[in-house]
């Protein structure tokens, strides 16, 4: 395992910053992303559909998704850890051409989920999935900028501080999932 | 000899086992979790199971949630024949309870009230699954648990006939091990029902999930099958979160129940390692 990587998304995410990263690659992340999940992935689809104006702009910005609990008193945000990609996967296309760039989530994307991202230069990172405690420690602001009325599922603003992710999906369409789990993968008789 | 419950006691009962179980992790699970950091070789795959081991170290000691999917509710139930239950719906209560707990322990309310979401303006009035079962005497058993949905979507059911024999029940279990991967959070739990009818099944499979990891089936032949399972989950080579690695389940659980004689349903409920259960006696 080499070192962990920096990445400053601060002001939008560079575009030579994300060509370096390689599938496994450790990576931590600092400045603003934008959460989407199963609802708001939809209703931001069907604005760009109906060339409709989004709340908020997202050239070179950075999805994470995730549905947070609600912060106990004194918390800037509740647990936050990331929820599973693949359910979102069919809206990401449109919201590539609408300037995502990269995209926090957990579990697995192959095929034409996969596909997408290669296309639009789009990398996928995935954090550690029920280590939500632990993650809403590397965020320091959330704010609801849209879509209130879904509560969880609500389009926040999360200013992170080195957020722990390993990237699964490169910009050369290597998939870490399936790299990771050949190289483990054990083929011998069960033992009866 | 007949013994009177209030179904208070029952709402506030089942709103600080949901708390708690959102907060602490069960011991048997933990200690699995560091076990497994300890012999995992594949360096991603050891540092993921460190940090959940810290997560909940953290979690129980702060009172914070595990994880943001504070999960579906379910509550299980053993009523003893001879309880009377008090002072209004039992059924009530126990959503009652479960509201409750959700909101005092800043729990993430995640029931959607239709699920074909058709109602746009359904609520989530119906804020969880309850499974009874009557047995003999006057105690009430509870079982609480929060089941987050990464791992309960990746679960399958399948209808077998005799002929299909165990080796179908081996091959059903990798398959969805397999084709679960790092969507159902692991390492996971593996929960198999086997027998009954269709719906036997899913609920074996639920309560296999729900069983502590450090109970073995007493059964020798099914804890040997339990075994054998566990050793070939690990062979995928999975990993925790599907970085690659030795550890992708912390056990499989089997537990069966008669079936026809034409038949041989088995259902595979996976459990991801944020595991959130906690039982009390009433």
């Amino acid at each position: 395992m080499t070192g962990v990587i920096q990445l400053d998304c601060r002001g939008g995410v560079k575009d030579a910053d994300l060509g370096r990263l390689r599938a496994g690659d450790s990576v931590e992340l600092t400045g603003r992303v934008i959460s989407f999940r199963d609802a708001s992935a939809a209703r931001l689809a069907r604005a760009l559909e109906k060339g409709e104006p989004l709340p908020l702009p997202l050239e070179n910005q950075i999805l994470y998704a995730v549905g947070p609990s609600p912060p106990k008193p004194g918390q800037v945000i509740g647990s936050a850890g990331p929820t599973t990609t693949a359910r979102m996967a069919r809206y990401l296309p449109a919201l590539f051409k609408a300037g995502v760039r990269a995209v926090i989530g957990k579990g697995e994307l192959h095929g034409e989920d996969m596909t997408h991202f290669v296309e639009h230069g789009a990398v996928y990172l995935a954090a550690i999935g029920g280590l939500g405690a632990l993650l809403a420690k590397q965020i320091t602001a959330a704010e609801v900028v849209a879509y209130e009325d879904l509560g969880p599922e609500a389009l926040y603003t999360l200013e992170l501080q080195t957020f722990p992710s390993v990237v699964i999906i490169d910009r050369e369409g290597q998939n870490f999932h399936e790299t990771a789990r050949a190289r483990w993968r054990v083929e011998r008789p069960t033992r009866t | 000899m007949l013994r009177h419950v209030d179904v208070a006691v029952l709402r506030d009962c089942v709103s600080r086992l949901l708390v708690e179980c959102n907060y602490t992790i069960p011991a048997d699970v933990l200690q699995a979790l560091r076990d497994a950091a300890a012999r995992e070789e594949s360096p991603l795959g050891r540092r993921t199971l460190e940090q959940l081991v810290r997560n909940y170290e953290v979690a129980a000691a702060e009172r914070l949630p595990v994880c943001q999917d504070s999960g579906l509710a379910v509550v299980m139930l053993d009523v003893g024949q001879d309880v009377h239950w008090t002072g209004g719906s039992l059924q009530e209560a126990i959503y009652e309870g479960i509201r409750e707990g959700t909101r005092s322990g800043y729990l993430r309310w995640s029931v959607t009230g239709d699920p074909t979401r058709l109602l746009k303006t359904a609520g989530g009035d119906t804020p969880g699954v309850i499974h009874v079962d009557i047995v003999p005497g006057t105690d009430v058993r509870l079982t609480v648990a929060s089941k987050g949905f990464g791992a309960e979507n990746m679960s399958a059911l399948k209808m077998f006939v005799p002929a299909d024999g165990v080796a179908a029940i081996k091959e059903f279990v990798l398959e969805t091990v397999d084709r679960a991967g790092a969507n159902a959070c692991p390492p996971i739990i593996v929960g198999v029902g086997v027998g009954g009818t269709f719906e036997t099944a899913a609920l074996l499979a639920k309560k296999a999930v729900l069983r502590p990891i450090d109970v073995r089936h007493s059964r020798t032949d099914l804890r040997g099958l339990e075994g054998e399972l566990l050793e070939a989950v690990n062979r995928l080579g999975i990993g925790a979160q599907g970085l690659g690695g030795l550890v992708t389940a912390l056990a499989v659980n089997i537990e069966v129940f008669p079936t026809h004689i034409a038949g041989l349903p088995v259902a595979v409920n996976l459990g991801c390692h944020s595991m959130r259960r906690m039982s009390a006696v009433l």
